[in-house]
Parts: structure tokens; sequence; C-alpha cells
């Protein structure tokens, strides 16, 4: 059957293994639009896997309801880890980049995420409650795309979603063109009424939040389990898909999926006797980064680069 | 009412007192978190001191664990001297690993003379070279180093993975059954283990020796020579760099190169004062490259801080890898060098910013009391 050809089922689990980077990717985005890039993104995506994982496991009731539960948990994890970046980058000024990178190794792979995780005692279990994939109208089955549009689970529903939230935010409300106005000149913004320091620390936070639920992903669908480290180097690459997302949420979907289905290659050729060290396609992703950021680097793609022009720069009010 | 005003020049005594304060601060933030996990922080830390630098062959081990700290913070140090953002220090600490040991296999048979100097070129050159590429993309693609130097930390971790679970590589041991079965290195002959000397209580290893003269050295070219001067210039404004016709294309390269180098003979040490056969799960665990920009950072990025701060985070690391167990929980490690950074940061504010608690609009003291006029 058509459905379980390699490219369909590539297809399918790009989808999936792109959902988390989508999340993440979508939340870094809201911050560096804000000015603020938050190089924390992997600490917090571990936060979010942990504290969503041990959700799960300590929450009773329906399964549904305990799934919820961790994607809140999730979510506010990786707001709250986001503070911190917040707080020393916003009110203290401090270099985002050495902030960033602080928060990674604070929360990240042998830090706090790792401490919750063997405190809690949550390594080498199953979870009690995972994000099955759903049958969408009954098309779980229709030839090609209902394995890749229909046969998802409900948080890569919740993603599209977000995807055309956060263009209409974007382009179409007033405080979404406030946050752009931080973004690229927040003298101006402060000029014009707009509160610099409540905008950034919101848009940090949301994408805190957003990073925290690309994490419980990992442990609550892709993985259903916790382990230390687990997101090993997503939230490095969601920083990258905001950069070749030129800074826009629809090209980012496109390019979570592009890298989704680099991850998605390694285990489905694999399953199909590709006999290649398992470390060339585990490289893959991450060597792609690589490739696809010195492409959108070159002088054709930089003209049309959408970075704020504010970021990573501290507002200083007195030094305007 | 809470003002921060910039400071017109540095405070001098808050620069030493700003990384105390960060170890006090964080010593007292991962405190609240043990509490709060039902831990009791003072035996915690009791313990932490004592196995990291009091009990009876404590501080050799420190010193140890504090030689690649030592080399990851210099790389640091030097890369971000010049706002050059090497994270990368992991992945050219394991290239470096490789390197070595690779070359340390390939001159068994030959005497110490010849196979540890090998090593130690062996790894200062693999290391610089995996820096290099970030360095080349950055320097004429303008492609973020940050990503791409971190991505090849992930390529590195899974080329050693490869060459001695995955491949039949020069660096694997296939001379037995079990070895065939059990995948592991080549251990490296008796030649090529690097010296120590034993000095008071402690024996110091070779590479920790090579990690001080490197500190000085980098220091010596960030003070005294026109390399370090232009690459501080660049560090301060790429664009003054730029209208004063400095290279910064080439240097960007060769700072990273640089930096490459230290971390890489980091590995090489790893190898040589250390573990003697190549060992992808032990080098993945210890991450001596993400701890050594928590050095860097503490250090202020001078070289001879670094020194001090390698050792001082080297007992807590030492500490932490051989407490880990049922009682004492992994990542306390990760989240105590996270604080101090965190601390240090806040800190830095205080360097270059007066925080004045206070009503506003006092009237400012005449330019010649600041010393402007």
């Amino acid at each position: 059957m058509i459905n379980d050809s390699v490219l369909v089922v590539i297809a399918a689990s790009a989808i999936s293994y792109g959902t988390p980077l989508l999340f993440a990717a979508l939340g870094e985005l809201l911050a560096e639009r804000s000015g603020v890039l938050n190089l924390g993104v992997e600490g917090m995506m571990l936060m979010g896997a942990v504290t969503g994982f041990w959700a799960v496991q300590t929450v009773g009731g329906p399964g549904w309801v305990s799934l919820i539960t961790a994607v809140v948990v999730a979510a506010l994890a990786g707001a709250g880890t986001s503070l911190i970046h917040a707080f020393l980058t916003i009110t203290l000024r401090a270099s985002q980049i050495v902030s960033g990178l602080a928060l990674t190794i604070f929360a990240g792979a042998s830090g706090l995420s790792s401490y919750i995780g063997h405190v809690a005692n949550l390594g080498g279990k199953p979870a009690r409650h995972e994000f099955d994939a759903l049958n969408v109208l009954g098309l779980r089955d229709a030839p090609v795309i209902g394995p890749i549009l229909f046969h998802q689970n409900a948080l890569t529903y919740v993603s599209w979603t977000l995807v055309a939230l956060t263009l209409f935010y974007l382009y179409r409300t007033r405080p979404g063109l406030h946050l752009r106005a931080v973004g690229e000149s927040p003298g101006t913004a402060d000029a014009m009424g707009v509160n610099v320091t409540a905008y950034r620390y919101i848009h940090v936070m949301i994408g805190g939040a957003l990073a925290g639920i690309g994490g419980a992903f990992f442990s609550l669908a892709i993985t259903p389990s916790w382990l230390d480290g687990m997101t090993s180097g997503a939230g490095w690459i969601a920083i990258a898909l905001v950069i070749f997302a030129f800074w826009r949420p629809e090209l980012a979907l496109v390019g979570a999926y592009l890298f989704g289905a680099f991850s998605s290659l390694a285990f489905t050729l694999q399953a199909r006797q590709v006999h290649l060290p398992p470390e060339v396609f585990a490289s893959l992703p991450y060597l792609m980064t690589i490739v696809v950021l010195v492409l959108v680097s070159t002088g054709w793609a930089r003209r049309r680069l959408g970075a704020p022009a504010a970021l990573g720069v501290p507002y200083v009010r007195e030094e305007r | 009412m809470i003002r921060i005003e910039r400071r017109l020049t540095e405070a001098r005594w808050l620069v030493v007192a700003v990384p105390l304060g960060s170890l006090l601060g964080a010593a007292i933030l991962s405190s609240i978190i043990l509490f709060l996990t039902g831990h009791d922080p003072l035996a915690t830390w009791a313990r932490l001191l004592d196995r990291g630098f009091f009990a009876s062959g404590a501080m050799s081990a420190t010193l140890v664990t504090a030689t690649p700290l030592l080399l990851t913070g210099l790389a640091a140090a030097a890369a971000f001297r010049m706002q050059t953002w090497n994270i990368g220090a992991e992945g050219q600490l394991y290239l470096g690993a490789i390197g070595a040991s690779g070359i340390g296999i390939a001159l068994r048979g030959q005497p110490a003379l010849v196979i540890i100097p090998a090593m130690v070129i062996a790894g200062l050159a693999t290391g610089a070279a995996w820096a290099a590429i970030p360095g080349v993309l950055r320097a004429y693609t303008r492609t973020n180093e940050i990503i791409t130097s971190l991505m090849l930390n992930y390529v590195a971790g899974l080329l050693m993975t490869y060459l001695i679970f995955d491949s039949h590589s020069f660096w694997r041991d296939l001379s037995s059954f079990t070895a065939r079965v059990f995948p592991q290195g080549k251990y490296l002959s008796e030649a090529a283990s690097w010296p120590s000397f034993p000095i008071g209580g402690a024996v110091i290893p070779l590479g920790l020796l090579l990690g001080v003269v490197a500190a000085a050295v980098l220091w010596l070219v960030y003070t005294a020579t026109r390399f370090g001067f232009e690459a501080r210039v660049i560090g301060d404004s790429r664009a003054a760099a730029h209208y004063a016709g400095i290279r910064t294309r080439r240097k960007i390269v060769a700072v990273m190169a640089l930096s490459g180098a230290l971390a890489g003979l980091g590995g090489a040490s790893e190898i040589g004062d250390f573990r003697h056969v190549l060992d992808p799960r032990g080098l993945q665990q210890a991450s001596f490259g993400y701890a050594g920009i928590v050095v860097a950072a503490l250090a202020r990025l001078n070289p001879f801080a670094v020194i001090v701060v390698a050792i001082l985070l080297g007992g807590l690391s030492n500490a932490g890898f051989s407490l880990q167990g049922a009682t004492f929980p992994a990542g306390l490690v990760g989240t105590l060098q996270g604080l101090i950074l965190f601390c240090a940061l806040a800190g830095e504010l205080l360097v270059h910013y007066r925080v004045r608690i206070g009503r506003p609009g006092r009237k400012a003291p005449p330019l010649s009391q600041v010393g402007v006029a």
C-alpha cells in the first residue's frame, strides 16, 4: 500500500519530529521579535521534558486530564526558567549571549533538569499516558495525505493553530505591531508609549512556555519516558530555525518539518535495513543545520533577512 | 525607587568581590534547591568540600579534573575576549582526544620523549582544525559561529562513538574476543602516560603545567602583541577595527583556531594524564567544554584568574562526580555552575553600573568631581 512507502512514512514522521522544533522555534521567534535573543532554549526544553513527565506520572484522573496538566506544567516550567534570562538581560542588562548559555548549562543536561529527574526518580520508566496519534475525521487511512495530515497527535494540531495565531498576532493586531516596534527600535516604541520592558518580559516568557511544551513533546510523545538530555540539541536547532525562517512564523513551520525529516530519516532508514553507520544519520540534522545556516547567511539571503534591528541590544532608556 | 547609573570607571575592588560574591550567591541559591528537594544543604556542602579539597588524595583528583577545565576555560576566554563566541570547546576537546590518542597508538614502541610531544602537537592541531570550521564560516560567510560551533559538538561526539562502537577503526581494540563484543578503545603504551609531579600533598599532572604556561602565553598575546591588540579592538568594536584597516576575517579564523587548539590540548591531556584510551562515554559525560564557559566568565576572561577558578570548579566537579549516587543526585554540578554564572552576570552589573536607592532627580555631581573634565 502506498501509505507504507518510504516517502510517506518519512513525511508523516517528519511532522511528528518537527513539532517540538516548531513549538520551540515559534517561542524563540516571539522572544527575538521583542529584541531578546535567548540561547537557553535547550535548557528550557529539558525543563519542560522533565516536569511534564513528572506531572504525567503523578497527576491522577483520566489520561487526558493528566496529559493536559503535564503540558501546562511544562509550559510553566519553561516560562519560569526563561524568567531568569528575562531578569538578567532586561532588568540587569547582562549579555544576552552569556545569560542564555548560562540558562542552558543551569537547566540542561547534567543541570537542574537532570537533578529533578534523578531526585524524583523518573528515569527508566514508561509514561503512564502519552499523546497518541489521532484519527482525525476518520481519514487516517486516506492515501498519502492520511498518515501525513490526519494521523498526528493533538499537540501537532495545536502547533498548527499556534502558527496561524502568531501570524495573526504579529501582522494583524496592535500588540503585534508594538512587539515588532520594540524589536526594531525600542527607543521609538518607548516614545510611542509602549512599555518596552513589559513587552520583552512577556515575550521571553511566552518563548519559554512554548519551549517547555516542545520539550514535553519529547517525553510525552516521541519517546514517552524521561532520559537525561533527551532533546539532544533540538533547542539549538530551533534557534537556527528562527534564522532560516527569516523570523517569519510560516517559514518556521516549513523549516521545522524539513529538520523533522532529517531526524526521522535516521530511524526510518535504519528500520528498512539501510546499512550505514547510525552515526551518519544521527549527525544529519546537525550537519544540515550548518549547511542551511551557511546558505541563508550568503549575500542574497542576507538582504532579505528579517532580523529585528535591536536583537541582542539591551534597552537603556537613559542612554537612548 | 531604584535607579541604575553607568559608572564612569570600573570599580577596582568589585573585580575581585564580584566573583567571590558569585560563588557565595550560588552556594546560597543551590542550598535553597537542596533544601526544597529534601536534602540537608550543610551536610551536602560539607561532603562536597571535603571530597573536593580536603580528604586525602582529593586535591590530586581535583587537579586532574581542573586540567581540562583550565584549558577549555582558556579556550573560551581567548575567543570571548574578541566577542567571538566559540561554544565548541566541547567538540574541540573530543577532537584533541581523538588526535592525541591516534598519534599515541601510532607511535607505540617509541620513547616518551617522542610520543608525548607528538600527542601535545596532535591535540593542539586537531582541536584548532575543528574550531577553524566555524571560524572560516563566520569570517567568510558571516554564519553565526555560536550555532555552527555548537552543532559540531554533537558531530564530534558522534564521531568518537563511531570510532569506538560502530566501526573497526584504528582507535578500537579488536585484539581479543571480549574486546570485539564489548567495544573499547586501544590502550596507549606506558611511555605515552604523561608524567606528573608531586608537590606538597598533591600530584600535579603535566597537562596542568602546560595549561599554566598556556595561560601565561595567552596573557602575553593579548597584552603585549599586535595580534592581541587587534583582537581586542575587534572585540570592542568590529566597525572601528574595520576602519582601522585590521584584517578582521583572518583574525577571526586565527582566534578560533587558537581557542580550539587550547581546547584540543585539554583533550590530549585527558588522554595522556588520565584516561590513556579514547573513551567516548566518559568524555561526553564530563562535559568539560561547557564548564569552560563558566570558568572563563567567572574569571572575567583573565587568563590567570582562569587558573584559580578552574581549580575551584574542578574541585566541585570532581566531588560531584565521585559522590554521585542515590543520596547525591546527578545534575547538582551543572545546576551549581549555572547558578554561579547567573550570579557572575548579575554582579557584572555592579562593575559597570551603580545602583542608587533613593529619590530620583538628585542633582548630578559636577563633571570635575567624576574626573571627566
